[in-house]
């Protein structure tokens, strides 16, 4: 547990496991493959188990599997894995089972997958997404206990950087509170006497402890999900005091958002950013507050745009948003583009907002 | 059933004590009651009332989660033996059982139980298999056998047009992680009696450690058949049984392993 250069994906199988996390099922696939590797390395040496399962599809049912008996368990792949799994997120969120899914993703080109959700029906999940690996460590503990205290699943939405670079980190388990008995697990000591559980997306319940139906079933969760939405977007700022623009990003990008905006103010350009750590719930007060007032709200992310529709629900024509970001990557498709450079990125601000005071 | 005569109950009702109604919505003629009250009937006899696990597809067999009084997760469609798989890694001293139709397994689920059972996974998946999806109300699964009339395949299956059906049990035995595997039947008294034996050394093979075990059981669906309820048993002797055929294919006395 002492402080040591640590590749990010080492630092979160770490993490997971230094608050309890004991079952991990995954199927490789860049550049998640270094967070199975390592809980395949880790897990058997504190009792868990790590299976190499045969496909995402079956990942995720074994997740479930041990979710089910109250053990804490995860999986994750890329976005592209993770599009498998999700006709599983969908019924795994209605039947509130914890889960806790990884997405080292190929850039940002996931956020709607992870937000919206590629699967049936009206769920969501909890979306973090740490900016470098210290948070991620603080954030993927923090994901096992909302999981559990929300009975919701927690998305840890990562990508190439986090996972193949290294920084000095420090693994200690995190306290977030006390969190409700697991008194939904089964361990089969219910059978015969009448009051056998049935864990179940449908709201069966059993005969004798009759469910609310598949119907009460959708509206309960809805309801949760929308007192998440109330109390749980976390978003980080800086530079806001008389700003004129500010800049939104997220995940690893929003570091060197949040570097190219101290170098612009100490260039004289009146620009702050802010930063959702929830995807979702998107901290859309923050933002709509942070936009008030400005020339313009710059969003930069590595994708065609998509969560700029979150950043302009916010700001709800308050103030112009605009995208300073798009497609970009390696030859290989799964790392780092040119767009991820300190230079164009502060170029690209001070472009747009000197853009947009030539034209107010 | 309600039965509020004391005596009369001791002689009349044979509801297994693991179920918490007699009560279901399932066709007259329907098999799959039957191999249920094998499955709860064997878990009482060797012992497993309160240490039993199960995980259930999505068939008409499904409507049972309520009723049945053992702890249970439903999964979805096809996915239950990775399900399970997950529930006996990290509860390895309880008895994790599916219970899964032909559709579930044989179609959407193959890999799922393919996979699990190469794995060795010290599991015990229940086949319930009537050769059609009954829920939806009798179209062609991949156990359908070639000739049998289903909704989507009118003229009967034709191995020309629509392929030759799977023989899962056979196909599993042939996986160096299945320990034991058999096909029962329920269309008769003889049948349901030498079912229930095999039922039984399937779960004691997961009792012992050996490995992955399949209880297949043919089920009667007159109504996704389309023959006459008290037809079904006759039909499924000539038609399914001639090709799915009942015994031990794997791990047990008769059998050859």
């Amino acid at each position: 547990m002492t402080k040591g250069l640590m590749e990010g994906s080492e630092a979160m199988a770490e993490a997971a496991i230094a608050c309890g996390c004991r079952f991990f099922a995954g199927y490789p696939m860049t550049p998640f493959t270094e967070l199975l590797e390592n809980f395949a390395k880790k897990l058997p040496a504190v009792g868990g188990v790590c299976v190499n399962a045969e496909s995402e599809l079956e990942a995720v049912g074994m997740a479930w599997g041990a979710l089910a008996t109250g053990a804490r368990a995860a999986t994750g792949s890329t976005g592209q894995g993770l599009s498998l799994m999700q006709e599983s997120f969908s019924e795994i969120t209605l039947a509130e089972l914890p889960l806790v899914a990884f997405n080292m993703a190929r850039g940002q080109g996931d956020y709607f997958q992870s937000t919206r959700g590629g699967g049936h029906g009206d769920y969501r999940h909890i979306v973090l997404a740490p900016m470098d690996i210290g948070e991620a460590v603080e954030l993927t503990q923090l994901a096992f206990h909302l999981a559990e205290l929300w009975r919701n699943p927690v998305l840890v939405q990562g990508d190439y950087l986090l996972a193949h670079t290294a920084e000095a980190v420090d693994v200690v388990p995190i306290d977030f509170g006390p969190l409700p008995d697991k008194d939904w697990a089964v361990d089969g000591s219910g059978g015969g006497t009448g009051r056998s559980k049935v864990i179940s997306p449908l709201g069966i319940g059993k005969h004798n402890t009759p469910g609310p139906g598949i119907e009460g079933q959708q509206q309960a969760v809805a309801a949760k999900l929308a007192r998440i939405a109330g109390v749980e977007p976390r978003a980080e700022s800086g530079f806001l005091d008389d700003a004129e623009h500010i800049v939104v990003a997220f995940g690893t990008p929003a570091k060197f958002v949040r570097y190219a905006v101290r170098r612009l103010r100490d260039q004289g350009l009146p620009v702050g950013y802010i930063r959702p750590i929830t995807l979702w719930p998107f901290p859309t007060d923050a933002v709509a507050e942070a936009a008030a007032g400005m020339s313009s709200v710059l969003v930069f992310e590595l994708n065609a745009g998509q969560m700029i529709d979150d950043v302009r629900l916010a700001v709800l024509g308050r103030a112009p948003v605009r995208s300073i970001g798009g497609i970009s990557t390696d030859h290989s498709g799964f790392g780092v583009g040119p767009l991820l450079d300190v230079e164009v990125i502060a170029g690209r601000i001070e472009g747009a907002a000197t853009e947009k005071e030539v034209m107010a | 059933m309600t039965v509020d005569e004391p005596a009369l109950h001791q002689v009349g009702d044979k509801t297994p004590s693991l179920l918490q109604t007699g009560e279901h919505d399932l066709c007259p003629g329907c098999g799959e009651p039957v191999a249920i009250r094998l499955l709860l009937e064997t878990l009482t006899e060797l012992g497993l009332t309160a240490s039993t696990i199960g995980v259930v597809g999505i068939g008409c067999y499904t409507a049972f989660s309520r009723t049945l009084d053992v702890d249970l997760v439903q999964a979805l469609h096809g996915r239950a033996p990775s399900v399970a798989t997950g529930v006996k890694r990290m509860q390895p001293e309880k008895f994790v059982f599916t219970l899964q139709g032909d559709g579930d397994m044989v179609n959407e689920g193959l890999q799922e139980v393919l996979h699990t059972a190469a794995r060795g996974e010290n599991v015990t998946c229940v086949l319930l298999n009537n050769g059609v999806f009954g829920e939806t109300g009798g179209h062609m699964t991949a156990t359908s056998v070639l000739g049998q009339r289903t909704k989507t395949s009118l003229e009967g299956r034709d191995a020309d047009y629509h392929g030759y059906p799977i023989v899962i049990g056979d196909l599993l035995a042939r996986l160096d992680g299945a320990a034991y595997i058999a096909r029962g039947s329920v269309q008769s008294a003889g049948a349901v009696a030498r079912t229930k034996r095999m039922m039984r050394r399937a779960f004691e093979s997961q009792l012992a450690g050996e490995g992955f075990s399949l209880m297949e059981v043919l089920t009667m669906c007159p109504t996704g058949w389309f023959v006459p309820t008290a037809e079904g048993p006759t039909y499924m002797d000539e038609t399914l049984g001639q090709v799915h055929v009942m015994g031990e294919l794997k791990g047990g006395k008769s059998s050859p392993s």
